[in-house]
């Protein structure tokens, strides 16, 4: 009996080594399959308390865009932001923001005041009710939406430029073609 | 041709090393000196190679030489002289490298020490390390080469990450390895010890200043990210509870208990199954730590490029050292008998608790940091796990760590007098008992949860105070005769208190800091101020300047409370090169605790958006930790070379040390 209980250890060690292999097989950034080709779920966000406009489903529909989850306290997006700044800039796509559970009342707009405003329009889901519908899981965290306003792709954690070039770029591209 | 050299180096660094493991084995298992002196004499090769090969790199970067593909990548021309130096390291191939340098380095220092163990324990242990540096120099040769030429060669680099462009996060990866790699040796004694069946105080005394070495590593390297966090990211906080912060403090975790465990191998033969699973584990902690930074298994911000055939190299090395180091354990270790027996109620019983707690606090991060993972494999589900868990489980368990440690040490070994100690301690309850009810009347917020802080605070360093007290007989003899005591007790009991009261003040500053942390966003013009914990604060001047190679804008504010007036100023700074900002936020240390002030991007013309905190007590975070880290180093120079048994006969023994003949 004491002698099995010695094997404990590395009976845990190979369940979670085994998890960590199967891990490596998937892209932690990747959207679960199901969710992927379902239409965005219909919601009508407020605006950010000094913006004009809100931020509703029926905004997203007719062009391919981009809807970008992010917070004033969120470190990973404060990395991303630059890069979305530059593809507003070059008005590559266009950009809408999900400012989600902000604190402070102008978290949110002092956050875009400080670093710049990429998004088009921005839905203000401070109670993150919309996130959940949308399973967002942590911020930042961008959908690919087509024309359709239907949810093509999900990236989850900052945009690279690497990933721009390699994935969404060619991404868009094609969705813009179809 | 300089690449090149450091490329050859680090290929002739690669066969020696499986040269080393062979001749160490065929050595162990013929008993023959040859092999084994041949192997010895292997380490201190490999560490001039590797050292050769780093320099290599170094100077690469030190010339922007841009035909190496890593320099092209991480280095730019118009960056600061240091931080071309300071480059080499930060990124993954660079890292790599120098993580192969430093076990490297390891070795050879252990190499060197054949004559303090015995022979074969040494051997053995040599070996083990030889075969950890062959796989992680094959990692870097295969996976990950730094030395890769580009051709046609770039006018100029694509820069290094701005945020990595800082004295603190400068040093911090190099601590931080000698603190992951430093496990790597009470690893290799665990294995080899296992082996040969023999965990006993001399083994101890071998592993202890190792494991105490890497754990004062480590413990700064912790310090200085988490105060590279708090001055550089303008959050105001120091710690998120991020995969990649997790991934070094839970080899600190383990590495904790694990230096209190050898601590009862070295002096009471007990515990051994349990001491050499510890140096195992830590080790192995770190090895996951950089498979989950340098795999991509989970995503976060300091995370490296992601390349899927490293995370399969990683995984690999992670299976046949960590596997194979568990098998052994499970075959060997029920040869390891304990001759030390002790009651529930001694030292050893409270490091038996104290152990559990801190491997749950250890486990509690992990299932934290890896949920994701195994919610994704199992049900394809994303989700993240946040900090409110972390503070909803891990303060809890870490309290109760600390409240244990404070009377850990008043007891004695084998067998102690719980009422006696309690007796001791009371003072010291009532002092914690007091501070906590005037936390409660004088506190504005939060009352409650820092009436509980400050009592377990007091309670730590109480008992590190009467700890001191008891062992040097102060005020029950002369002084002269408690200096003398003081100067004789052994470094480990010094680094006890000294490691314990850091603690405790980091404790403080962690509770100070969170829980009465004042915050007040105002959007302001030259001129403008804005009020917070009674200081006001004048925004004064702003300024644009260029710096060395980023553009930047300086805001000067005026802080006044009282009679007391003072400047600060803060940068926020533009790297074209990478298109990144960066910001440097204006703190000043003021009576109890930090003035901290971030600004922001005056886009609508009407005035900087400025974030102002308050954050009492946060200097003990740092002077905690660093104190923790001193207590360890001081620790580390108590070799204890003469077994147990004998000085125990030599001293009469200290007070709170008494003990029954063995």
């Amino acid at each position: 009996m004491r002698k099995t209980v010695l094997f404990a250890p590395l009976i845990v060690f190979l369940i979670v080594g085994s998890f960590f292999a199967w891990g490596l097989t998937r892209d932690p950034s990747r959207i679960p399959s199901q969710l992927i080709d379902r239409p965005l779920p219909e919601f009508n966000l407020p605006a950010v308390p000094g913006f004009q406009q809100g931020l509703s489903s029926g905004d997203l529909q007719g062009q391919v865009t981009l809807l970008n989850v992010f917070a004033s306290w969120c470190v990973s997006c404060h990395v991303e932001h630059p890069l979305l700044m530059e593809l507003a800039a070059r008005r590559e796509v266009p950009i809408y923001g999900l400012n989600w559970k902000e604190k402070g009342l102008n978290d949110g707009k002092e956050w875009l005041e400080r670093f710049g405003n990429p998004y088009g329009r921005i839905g203000d889901d401070r109670n993150g009710r919309v996130a959940i519908d949308l399973g967002v899981t942590g911020a930042p965290e961008t959908f690919v939406i087509d024309r359709q306003g239907r949810v093509r792709f999900k990236v989850i954690g900052p945009i690279t430029e690497r990933y721009w070039n390699e994935t969404l770029e060619p991404l868009i591209e094609e969705l813009e073609r179809s | 041709m300089i690449p090149e050299i450091g490329h050859f180096a680090l290929i002739l660094a690669f066969m020696i090393a499986i040269a080393q493991s062979v001749s160490l084995l065929i050595g162990f298992n013929r008993a023959d000196a040859r092999f084994a002196a041949f192997g010895g004499r292997a380490s201190i090769v490999i560490f001039c190679l590797a050292g050769l090969a780093f320099s290599c790199l170094m100077f690469a970067y030190a010339t922007s030489d841009f035909s190496v593909a890593n320099v092209f990548e991480n280095s730019h021309s118009a960056k600061p002289f240091i931080y071309k130096l300071t480059g080499t390291w930060g990124n993954h191939e660079g890292s790599m490298l120098l993580w192969v340098l430093i076990l490297a380095l390891f070795s050879a220092v252990l190499a060197m020490q054949a004559r303090a163990a015995p022979v074969k324990l040494h051997m053995l242990t040599l070996g083990v390390q030889a075969m950890i540096i062959t796989a992680f120099i094959a990692f870097v040769l295969f996976t990950s080469n730094p030395f890769e030429r580009l051709f046609p060669t770039p006018m100029n680099g694509e820069g290094l990450n701005p945020l990595l462009q800082d004295p603190g996060l400068a040093i911090h990866p190099p601590f931080l390895y000698l603190g992951y790699v430093g496990f790597s040796i009470p690893f290799s004694f665990a294995v080899a010890g296992l082996v040969l069946g023999r965990v006993d105080s001399v083994w101890g005394r071998l592993v202890r200043p190792w494991a105490l070495i890497a754990w004062v590593f480590l413990t700064i390297g912790i310090a200085l990210g988490a105060w590279w966090a708090y001055y550089e990211l303008g959050w105001g906080g120091w710690w998120a509870w991020d995969p990649v912060e997790n991934a070094s403090f839970m080899p600190w975790l383990a590495g904790t208990a694990l230096i209190h465990t050898v601590r009862v191998v070295e002096r009471r033969d007990a515990m051994k199954g349990w001491a050499s699973l510890l140096a195992i584990t830590t080790f192995s902690l770190s090895l996951v730590g950089t498979f989950l930074v340098r795999s991509g298994v989970l995503t976060s911000v300091h995370a490296f490029a992601v390349d899927p055939t490293r995370g399969v190299f990683i995984l690999t090395i992670l299976m046949a050292a960590i596997g194979g180091s568990l098998t052994v354990y499970a075959v060997r270790a029920s040869t390891l008998s304990a001759t030390g027996r002790f009651e529930p109620v001694s030292r050893e019983g409270a490091l038996v608790v104290n152990n559990a707690l801190l491997v749950a606090a250890c486990a509690t991060v992990f299932v934290g940091t890896f949920y994701p993972l195994f919610i994704d494999v199992l049900s394809g589900d994303k989700i993240s796990v946040g900090a409110p868990y972390f503070n909803l489980i891990f303060t809890k368990i870490a309290a109760l760590t600390l409240a244990i440690a404070a009377i850990g040490t008043l007891l004695a070994w084998k067998r102690a007098n719980l009422r006696t100690v309690l007796r001791s301690m009371a003072p010291i309850a009532a002092a914690a008992l007091a501070a906590g009810v005037i936390v409660l009347v004088i506190a504005e917020r939060e009352r409650v949860a820092g009436a509980f802080a400050v009592m377990l605070v007091v309670w730590l360093a109480g008992g590190a105070l009467i700890d001191i007290i008891g062992r040097t007989k102060l005020f029950r003899v002369p002084l002269k005769d408690s200096l003398a005591r003081a100067r004789g007790l052994p470094g480990a009991a010094w680094g006890a208190v000294i490691a314990h009261s850091g603690l405790a003040l980091f404790a403080f500053g962690a509770a100070g800091a969170s829980l009465w942390n004042a915050e007040h966003v105002a959007l302001m013009a030259e001129g403008d101020s804005a009020e917070i914990s009674g200081y006001e604060v004048t925004l004064t001047s702003v300024e644009q300047f260029r710096g060395p190679n980023y553009e930047a804008e300086r805001a000067s504010f005026m802080a006044r409370r009282g009679a007391d007036e003072f400047e600060i100023s803060g940068e926020r700074r533009f790297y074209p090169i990478r298109g990144m900002e960066t910001s440097e936020a204006a703190i000043r240390a003021h009576r109890v605790g930090d003035l901290y002030v971030s600004f922001g991007a005056n886009q609508t013309g009407r005035g900087w958006p400025v974030r102002l905190y308050y954050k009492p007590f946060v200097g003990c975070l740092w002077w905690g930790a660093a104190l923790t880290a001193l207590g360890g180093l001081v620790a580390f120079t108590d070799r204890g070379r003469k077994p147990a048994r004998l000085r125990r006969r030599r001293h009469a023994s200290p007070a709170g040390m008494k003990v029954a003949p063995v």
